[in-house]
């Protein structure tokens, strides 16, 4: 099925034929990029602007990276010192860095939301890198294909996502697409960051963790962080880890060989066992390698690639 | 006799005395009276009135016209512009300006700025606490003299509850109502928008309708404990009307109102970001709305309040979590009505004026919102079944962050008189 979008905002807004174009694209990336020479021309004379007004190396090196071996030029801007610091609005800040000739907008922004505007304001694409806790769907596209690639499918996959699900925007992004693609969704955590009202979007909401995990394909730990603005959700890191930590007995608890799923960063001894991240079972290196590829079929079928064209 | 003016042959309401009639409005000296000799009416100025309703000018509980101090939103002179557009007569303007009014001079420079500008009448309140920072009372009976109709901290909700009891004592000592918005802080700590299935699935930080709630039910306590008169802004949430109706049913001196946009909107008209539906308190559930409605047909809401909040455009076209709360509603403030209310066949066309006519000028005491023999001639002239669209230019306010841009009201204001005096006509304002 062809592409037609212009932006990537979200994976609500998808339908599971276009996930499944951009694992078809995924899938011929990753061939190109076990060549020798990784380096195809899609993006040669195009300028992609990574505009980050929040902190992630991860996503910004990875989206970097992508532009990079499409050819383009890419270029990264850390917007905490600039702009709104001074006072200018988010149109303004966009609208300038069209003027400079941006051809692709690559947006990480604290505030939900953002990213619509942005594609909104601009004719030019625009893909969400996250937008507070709403969505970041390159990172669950990028989590499925990982899923696809070692299952077959999502169909009847049980999918248990561990942690601080109301304040991420990664459960929001895999919720919608896991379970357009078939996949069964438990959301599992303390009542505090779980609230009841997911279960209106198809999934089930536990809060106990032998039963979430049992019987479960894959597990996906999302990050702890109790600094934030979680801060009074739970009373204290020791308490969480005691409670929802994944450690190896509570991994027995899944399919046996389930695989084990991290957005990163980990915090080793946290959310997971500092053992388990690195166990055979753990997909976490994968993800990170899948994460490259995906970003570049979104930027490629963004920028009007067509998927049927690349030859692996 | 000085010159007559006679309003011929329109559907006179006047909900108070319970007048519904096609019949005549004749004005003098800025006084409705009676029916004049024959010679006089053969002097007098007409106006065609046929088809069209003539009721006592609209009376609203709560504006912010942005006077002292952010003129770039509003000023008294655009406000009252609104106003006579949408049908009002007779608006309270909140304290909650820069600076606030918790001084006899602020609210002696506000009544400076409506003597200079106003085309209606305007009602200034002042601030429960010093600055709104909920700190220390603010000299009440000097604010009063001053010419402060009430007191609230106007978009601020004071959380010592001490105090407020303290406040509410005092200002009944001088039969000033205590107009309050109702939200612990602690419960909607940073939300924008309403805590529920929209906040969760948008991932924006949510407001629950609790901290309405448990302000609702404080007040209605220290109401009843001092049988202090407080008044409910902007009432939102099912729970809250619930608590209010019980109080009610008590005789506890508790008076409420509704904003059109929260019964009009759900928290579904947030799900693409539009700043122009962020307000505060939150637009809630279909279930809130509903049971709005229903407090509003029952009477346990008292009146219709605009709610009027204007913000300037590139206030507004921002990131929705930076974006300032409020909406402007006096010029749309009568079409919404009368489609949730009178269209929808939930309230006939009297009780639905009662809550925007004498409802609520009897909460505070104005002597508004009524056609009698005497009374000053506001009058509204509106054409119930006319529809329109309004555009983002359409607007005499300065400011156009209104939820019902494209989107179609019916009814709508032809004339509206002041004190006798014609201020708007057919979609102009008059008067300088
Ligand atoms: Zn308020
Ligand atoms: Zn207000």
């Amino acid at each position: 099925m062809p592409w037609f979008r212009k932006d990537l905002i979200s994976t609500e807004e998808l339908s599971p034929e276009e996930i499944q174009t951009v694992f078809k694209t995924t899938a011929a990336f990753k061939k190109i990029l076990g060549r020798k020479t990784a380096k195809t021309p899609p993006l040669r004379g195009k300028t992609v602007v990574n505009l980050f007004f929040e902190n992630s190396t991860r996503t910004r090196v990875a989206f970097e990276m992508a532009a990079t071996k499409l050819s383009a030029d890419v270029m990264s801007l850390d917007m905490k010192t600039s702009s709104t610091s001074k006072g200018e609005t988010l149109r303004d800040t966009v609208e300038n860095i069209h003027a400079l000739a941006a051809d692709m907008i690559v947006i990480r922004h604290s505030a939900p939301g953002s990213a619509a505007y942005i594609s909104k304001v601009l004719d030019i694409p625009v893909l969400n890198a996250g937008d507070g806790a709403h969505e970041h769907p390159t990172q669950a596209l990028l989590d499925c294909f990982t899923l696809h690639e070692k299952f077959g499918s999502l169909k009847g996959l049980k999918i248990a996502i561990l942690g601080d699900i109301l304040y991420s925007r990664v459960a929001r992004s895999n919720l919608w697409a896991m379970t357009k693609l078939g996949a069964e969704v438990t959301l599992v955590g303390p009542a505090t960051l779980v609230p009841r009202e997911f279960e209106q979007f198809g999934v089930t909401v536990s809060h106990d963790l032998k039963s979430a995990l049992a019987d479960k394909d894959a597990v996906m730990l999302l990050r702890i962080q109790h600094e934030r603005q979680n801060a009074s959700a739970f009373p204290s890191i020791n308490e969480y880890t005691r409670m929802f930590g994944l450690n190896k007995t509570r991994l027995s608890w899944l399919k046996e060989n389930a695989v084990i799923m991290h957005p990163g960063p980990i915090n080793r001894g946290v959310e997971i066992d500092s053992e388990l991240a690195d166990s055979p079972q753990s997909v976490i290196l994968g993800q990170v390698t899948n994460g490259l590829a995906t970003r570049m079929a979104c930027l490629y079928l963004c920028s009007g690639g067509k998927a049927e064209t690349l030859t692996g | 006799m000085s010159q007559v003016t006679w309003i011929k042959g329109g559907r006179v309401i006047d909900p108070k005395i319970e007048r519904d009639e096609i019949s005549d409005i004749f004005i003098s000296n800025g006084k409705i009276i009676d029916r004049p000799s024959r010679e006089t009416l053969a002097k007098a100025d007409t106006i065609d009135a046929t088809g069209l309703v003539a009721s006592p000018g609209l009376v609203d509980l709560h504006v912010h016209f942005r006077v002292p101090g952010e003129t770039h939103k509003e000023t008294i002179f655009s406000g009252t512009s609104s106003a006579a557009t949408g049908g009002f007569t007779s608006v309270v303007c909140m304290p909650n300006t820069s600076p606030p009014a918790d001084t006899a001079g602020t609210i002696q420079y506000i009544k400076d700025a409506v003597g200079r500008e106003s085309i209606v009448h305007v009602f200034p309140t002042a601030c429960i606490t010093v600055g709104s920072e909920g700190e220390r009372l603010a000299p009440t009976g000097s604010l009063r003299d001053a010419g402060a109709v009430a007191i609230s901290d106007g978009g601020k909700c004071l959380q010592n509850s001490g105090l407020m009891r303290r406040a509410v004592e005092y200002a009944n000592m001088f039969n000033m109502p205590v107009i309050d918005h109702c939200e612990d802080y602690s419960l909607s700590a940073n939300g924008v928008m309403n805590e529920g299935l929209v906040s969760t699935k948008l991932g924006l930080r949510g407001n629950p309708a609790e901290a309405e709630d448990i302000m609702v039910s404080r007040d209605v306590i220290l109401s009843a404990k001092t049988g202090a008169h407080i008044h409910i802004q902007h009432v939102s949430s099912r729970n809250a009307i619930d608590i209010i109706r019980r109080a009610k049913s008590r005789g506890v001196n508790i008076s409420a109102e509704a904003t059109p946009h929260h019964m009009c909107f759900s928290e579904l008209e947030v799900s693409d970001f539009n700043t122009n539906f962020k307000m505060n308190p939150p637009l809630r559930s279909e279930e809130d709305r509903l049971a709005i409605l229903e407090g509003l047909e029952d009477g346990t809401i008292d009146c219709i309040a605009s709610g009027h909040a204007p913000h300037t455009d590139y206030e507004k076209d921002v990131e929705f979590d930076y974006a300032p709360n409020g909406v402007i509603g006096l010029e749309t403030a009568l079409g919404a009505t009368l489609n949730q209310l009178y269209h929808s066949k939930r309230l006939d066309l009297p009780r639905t004026l009662s809550l925007l006519t004498y409802q609520p000028a009897q909460i505070l005491n104005l002597n508004k919102g009524t056609l009698e023999i005497g009374a000053d001639a506001d009058v509204t002239l509106f054409d119930p079944e006319c529809e329109w669209t309004p555009q983002s230019n359409s607007f005499q306010s300065k400011s156009s962050n209104s939820p019902w841009i494209n989107r179609t009201l019916k009814g709508k204001v032809i004339q509206t008189f002041v004190s006798g005096k014609l201020v708007f006509d057919k979609g102009k304002i008059l008067s300088s």
